[in-house]
């Protein structure tokens, strides 16, 4: 077992007086693939977005107990989010890419960390798009749109955007549900490689995606956690009925 | 019973077509009049001459540069104004605060406010109060800044067009997807980070529209200014802060009520209203396709 990267402890969140996460306490090993699953409103996205203080951005919201990220509580008063954000990045479920040409969302991590330099920024640009399997694809035409890209190359291109910050963990929320099978599958391929240098927590709704590309998977009901380990037991042995029902597709 | 419903039927149709044709007949004939009235009077010397001969002759060029003078000056004071203020309300106020629900009242009740009071209030506060201040704070009394001007002619009309900016951009703001603020947030951006670098640029189209709208709305309003600093005749160009200027809206109007013979300036006055429609289509016109243009290539 790798060292510990994430650890909750009794994490309950509320949104206004409704319970969306009941005392969650798992840990998040260092460079391994950790998957949530569960059905729709399980609450594992608003896990997720506990972990680099997403939530922080609704109204509302009222978190307990802790959550450590390299043994530091990230919801101390202390606690810089905008770093915090810089070494837990994220990438959403729709593809975001900004208004901008694809050099220009690449560098717009190091830009706002007062990088600016052009060489040293078309550096940063090249290997991330490299690492992100993306930039064959696009290195002739790195002024061009963003926006003129296909969904899956948009999605890998908010990946390489999220590497140019140099996160040690890197959070994805049902990042291949809106793309077809073939850019599926050079995201998971992505993330086999990226695993390699990088903690990855990823959310989805796709049973076989989560079989595919993690080391473990935690299986999230109605806000609680129900069952967390190595994700070959939980998809042949797992010890809560109710967990064996969901991957076999009874409900959910 | 299905006869009469056919029959109300194509009463209804033929109302609103008849409606239809009003609106387009109403604009056709304001504009044959206004063009017939004036086009033997409109020509490049028109534009670029002053008026002479007692303003019964000569050109309009002073009430040109005053009134784009003062949208210039007016657009410097309102759109950075209103563009800060629509930040605030969509940014930072929540919703709820006492503060945030204050301004967005005043900001209504500001658009209804009939533009003479405007006029009165800028007479009242900007030259009675700050330039009667300001000349006994810094020139012992003399007379100087609390009398009309360009200054704070525009700067009334500031406020009178400042919730058209206020709203335009609010509403280009709230275009702004979430998750474009969520996505700049999650590289580790601030929230002003977020604000200057994906929220504004994403709302250029939206400021500049309301920029736009703005100038067309002040070059064509008189009542702010017919105390504040419009002039019937000036025989220079206005060359600073403090001069009085040439307006067209105004020139229209004292032509009109003003002049020694009204009947023989009645071809300068069409002209004049030809040259101020021009201005604000043309300017309307402006803001549609920037409005468009930026549209397109935001989808791009």
């Amino acid at each position: 077992m790798k060292a510990t990267k994430i650890t909750t402890r009794d994490l309950t969140l509320f949104y206004g007086s409704k319970m969306a996460l009941n005392s969650i306490s798992l840990d998040i090993p260092e460079k391994e693939v950790t998957a949530f699953i569960g059905p729709s409103g399980c609450g594992k996205s608003t896990f997720l977005r506990t972990l680099n203080r997403m939530n922080d951005l609704i109204p509302n919201v009222k978190i307990t107990g802790e959550v450590l990220v390299d043994s530091l509580n990230i919801y101390d008063k202390q606690i810089d989010v905008v770093n915090l954000r810089k070494k837990v990045g994220m990438v959403f479920q729709k593809s975001n890419p900004f208004a901008k040409s694809i050099f220009e969302n690449v560098a717009y991590g190091p830009r706002i960390n007062g990088i600016n330099g052009r060489s040293q920024l078309q550096e940063i640009v090249e290997t991330s798009l490299r690492k992100a399997f993306i930039w064959e694809e696009v290195k002739d035409r790195l002024q061009d749109s963003a926006m003129g890209l296909s969904g899956g190359q948009q999605q890998r291109m908010c990946i390489a955007r999220t590497l140019a910050v140099e996160p040690e963990i890197i959070l994805m929320d049902e990042p291949a549900s809106a793309l077809d099978p073939v850019s599926t599958a050079k995201i998971e391929e992505l993330i086999f490689e990226l695993k390699k240098n990088y903690t990855i927590v990823i959310v989805t709704h796709n049973m076989q995606q989560a079989a595919r590309v993690s080391d473990l998977t935690a299986f999230f009901y109605l806000g609680e956690l129900i069952e967390f380990g190595k994700t070959r037991k939980i998809f042949t042995t797992p010890d809560k009925k109710h967990t064996e029902e969901y991957i076999t597709g009874r409900f959910g | 019973m299905s006869r009469q419903k056919t029959l109300t039927g194509g009463i209804f149709i033929g109302l609103t077509a008849l409606s239809v044709l009003l609106i387009i007949a109403v604009i056709i004939i304001l504009l044959t009049v206004i063009i017939i009235g004036g086009k033997g009077t409109f020509s490049w010397e028109f534009l670029t001459a002053f008026p002479s001969d007692g303003m019964m002759k000569g050109g309009i060029f002073p009430a040109i540069y005053g009134t784009a003078l003062m949208v210039l000056i007016m657009s410097v004071a309102a759109v950075p104004f209103g563009t800060v203020t629509a930040i605030y309300l969509t940014e930072y106020a929540s919703e709820k605060s006492i503060l945030a629900q204050t301004i967005r009242f005043a900001v209504r009740t500001l658009a209804t406010v009939p533009s003479i009071i405007f006029g009165l209030f800028g007479l009242g506060f900007f030259i009675k109060f700050v330039g009667g201040g300001m000349d006994n704070a810094f020139l012992g009394g003399q007379l100087k800044w609390a009398q009309p001007n360009i200054l704070w002619a525009s700067l009334t009309m500031a406020l009178l067009t400042l919730p058209v900016v206020i709203v335009s951009v609010e509403e280009a703001i709230r275009t702004v997807p979430r998750e474009l603020r969520e996505a700049s947030l999650a590289l580790g951006a601030t929230k002003w980070e977020t604000i200057r670098r994906i929220v504004i640029p994403g709302s250029r189209s939206g400021i500049m529209t309301g920029t736009i709208l703005a100038v067309s709305r002040g070059a064509g309003e008189v009542a702010p200014i017919l105390f504040t600093g419009a002039a019937y005749y000036l025989a220079t160009l206005p060359t600073s802060l403090g001069d009085q200027f040439m307006n067209l809206g105004y020139h229209i109007y004292i032509m009109s009520t003003q002049s020694a013979n009204v009947d023989q300036t009645l071809p300068i006055q069409f002209a004049t209203t030809m040259v101020l429609l021009l201005l604000t289509f043309g300017l309307n016109l402006t803001a549609v396709i920037i409005r468009s243009r930026l549209r397109r290539k935001a989808a791009k």
